[in-house]
């Protein structure tokens, strides 16, 4: 039995004893599950406050009056060269290395990453999922190629050919998505396979045949559902290491190119700035932090959410938190 | 031939001819050996008559549902033939076969497993709808409420998920789905097997009823001897994979021939206390064979408390005894006479 099915078992108890006994789709009542989880409420907080940010990174430029891309060598810059410190001349986090509103190209940072971590994450979800519940789903010889094919992305060295290949084709915003996608499909295919090859054995599969349903019809209606749940956790972890695989290529050089902001190549810039201008590494570092551990968070929550053994775990120990307070 | 076929487009709604299904038996490994085979049906011919009730009994493993999946084209089978109004469609591709499943639809034994979790019941008794396009998208809310009504379910809780329903609600929307393309024949995997005995009889009479007010013919598989006997017009009692006794369903009952049939009958609850204590009961030894390496000659024999020799050696037809009506057909050397005790060769239930 699979823990959506378990899943299922505790909600119907759950409709049970509360008052009213209504549809609630398996959504909703995570929904409601994860509302409880103060930290998830917080990630997600922390991770709309981000994209906000980035969408209306423009608008902030605009509003103090520093385009991500200008230098102020006058007003940004002390006399010696150096970035100016937070609060300075209008800088509301101080300058970089050539006096560019930090504050500004960290918000511009943040459309970098966030573009990188959905796109790959929905290419690689689309991609996995598809090419999971083929292999999962026929069988056979299509099996056995696909799964051998995913095994093989698995086991490739992918920091190594991600370097080849932003070096053969050049570092450019399409070739990390490219690249990043590319290495991020098999894990995802991986469990769809795996979730596929249990689902298909169940008896409403061989319902939905019987009335003359064809395999794709079966794949995507009747499966794809039983398998959202895992997939969904996947996605939400899978974005944070994608964000820091973008900010680790740019950070070698490799991927988005100055004077486009960054967080990684950013932080390459202020390599040589850590101990006169601890601004200039702690914001970009900062933001690159809050951003993943938010996504973890929030994707540990929603698989916490998910699985009802946990919120029983979590009943019994409130229970015994109060047993022990009287 | 075509006299046959002539017979078969007026009466006979469903003919099996001979079909056989055997399962590979491979070794585990990335290059699979076959080694064997499960023989789970194994040479069964079988007629249904239009508008009638074929019950079909036999313990588990005996190869029923195996056989249902074969005429329904869910799994292929290895050989022989299966004609539905005269037109053979065994093993059609699918797109071949779409026609017939409109005509062909089944009620499964899991009233649990069957339904998709994850979908609304609306949703799963309109999916017949959806694929095969029937009904326009605008008219299938509400010819799927009616189709919930005439099954006994509310039709407002046609976004309802099935967890939220009973066993017994459950196989009525299982019951609903089949009915939606208005088939011909229904195949019944032991559809009421999972549920509790009150809830057992509102689903029969609920099949009972669809069948008088539509016409429909059943293939009726069952383990429970009593629920086949009021159900069917006719009987087939299989075992590992073959038939062994045939015919109209009073005189199996009443007469049986074959050991099997007529052990299986003495071991049937009985809601009359006095019958059940004056019955004797045939008790069998072993366990059902495996079907990878079945007995030779009659399969019975091992188990068969009128066993000799010749059981061992050859396999007895399926063809009628003397005295028995032309359509009672027995597969035995040694068939059971009316009124034989077969006490001298089982054993007597201790009372």
């Amino acid at each position: 039995m699979s823990i959506t099915e378990l899943n299922w078992q505790a909600q119907t108890v759950e409709d049970l004893a509360g008052r009213t006994i209504e549809g609630r789709s398996q959504w909703q009542l995570t929904w409601r599950r994860l509302r409880r989880d103060k930290v998830s409420m917080a990630s997600l907080a922390v991770i709309i406050a981000m994209i906000l940010l980035a969408i209306f990174a423009p608008a902030f430029a605009s509003l103090v009056h520093h385009p991500a891309n200008t230098a102020y060598p006058i007003a940004g810059e002390s006399a010696a060269g150096q970035p100016v410190a937070p609060g300075t001349n209008g800088f509301w986090l101080g300058t970089d290395d050539t006096g560019r509103d930090l504050m500004v190209r960290v918000f511009y940072g943040a459309r970098i990453s966030l573009f990188v971590g959905i796109v790959t994450t929905a290419i690689a979800t689309v991609a996995g999922v598809a090419i999971g519940l083929i292999a999962g789903y026929f069988g056979g010889i299509v099996d056995t190629i696909l799964a051998r094919f995913t095994d093989a992305v698995l086991a490739f060295p992918y920091v190594v050919l991600a370097l080849a290949l932003a070096v053969v084709f050049g570092p450019s915003l399409t070739i990390i998505i490219a690249v990043i996608s590319f290495f991020s499909w098999a894990g995802i295919a991986r469990i769809v396979r795996g979730q596929t090859l249990s689902l298909k054995e169940k008896e409403y599969i061989e319902a939905a045949r019987s009335i003359g349903a064809g395999p794709f019809r079966i794949m995507f209606v009747d499966i794809l559902p039983n398998l959202l749940a895992p997939v969904l956790v996947l996605a939400t972890l899978y974005i944070p290491s994608a964000v820091v695989f973008e900010s680790t290529l740019s950070f070698l050089g490799l991927g988005i190119q100055p004077p486009t902001a960054s967080w990684g190549n950013m932080l390459a810039a202020a390599q040589n700035f850590y101990q006169t201008a601890w601004w200039f590494v702690l914001f970009p570092a900062l933001a690159l932090l809050i951003t993943t551990l938010a996504f973890n968070l929030l994707g540990d929550g929603i698989r916490d959410a998910m699985d009802p053994t946990t919120e029983r775990l979590l009943a019994a120990r409130r229970k015994a938190r109060r047993g022990g307070a009287q | 031939m075509t006299e046959q076929a002539a017979a078969d487009s007026r009466d006979v709604l469903l003919r099996v001819d001979n079909l056989v299904k055997y399962f590979p038996v491979r070794t585990a490994g990335f290059i699979q050996r076959t080694v064997g085979h499960v023989q789970a049906v194994d040479g069964v011919s079988l007629t249904i008559a239009r508008g009638t009730t074929l019950g079909l009994v036999g313990e588990t493993g005996s190869g029923k549902s195996t056989l249902a999946r074969c005429i329904a084209g869910l799994i292929p089978a290895t050989s022989g033939k299966v004609f539905f109004d005269g037109k053979d469609i065994t093993n059609l591709p699918r797109r071949r076969m779409a026609p017939f499943r409109r005509d062909i639809q089944m009620i499964f034994q899991d009233p649990y497993g069957s339904l998709n979790p994850r979908r609304r019941v609306g949703a799963i008794i309109g999916d017949p709808f959806a694929v095969h396009k029937t009904v326009p998208a605008g008219e299938r809310k509400r010819k799927v409420q009616d189709l919930m009504e005439r099954v006994g379910l509310n039709p407002e809780h046609y976004n309802r998920f099935p967890a939220e329903f009973s066993g017994g609600q459950r196989q009525r929307i299982g019951v609903a789905r089949a009915l939606a393309l208005q088939p011909k024949l229904i195949i019944c995997d032991e559809p009421v097997s999972a549920l509790d005995v009150s809830i057992q009889a509102q689903v029969l009479n609920l099949l009972a009823d669809l069948q008088q007010d539509y016409g429909l013919t059943y293939l009726f598989i069952a383990h429970d001897l009593e629920v086949v006997r009021h159900v069917s017009v006719s009987v087939n009692v299989m075992y590992l994979g073959r038939i062994c006794e045939a015919g109209p369903k009073n005189p199996v009952y009443e007469t049986p021939r074959h050991p099997y049939t007529a052990a299986l009958l003495s071991a049937a609850a009985s809601a009359d206390p006095e019958a059940a204590a004056a019955r004797q009961r045939i008790i069998l030894t072993g366990d059902i064979p495996s079907p990878i390496d079945p007995p030779s000659g009659c399969r019975f024999h091992p188990r068969c408390p009128k066993a000799q020799e010749l059981c061992g050696i050859e396999e007895p037809p399926l063809e009628g005894k003397a005295g028995d009506a032309a359509t009672h057909l027995t597969a035995c050397h040694f068939p059971v006479a009316a009124g034989e005790k077969l006490a001298t060769a089982g054993r007597r239930e201790q009372a």
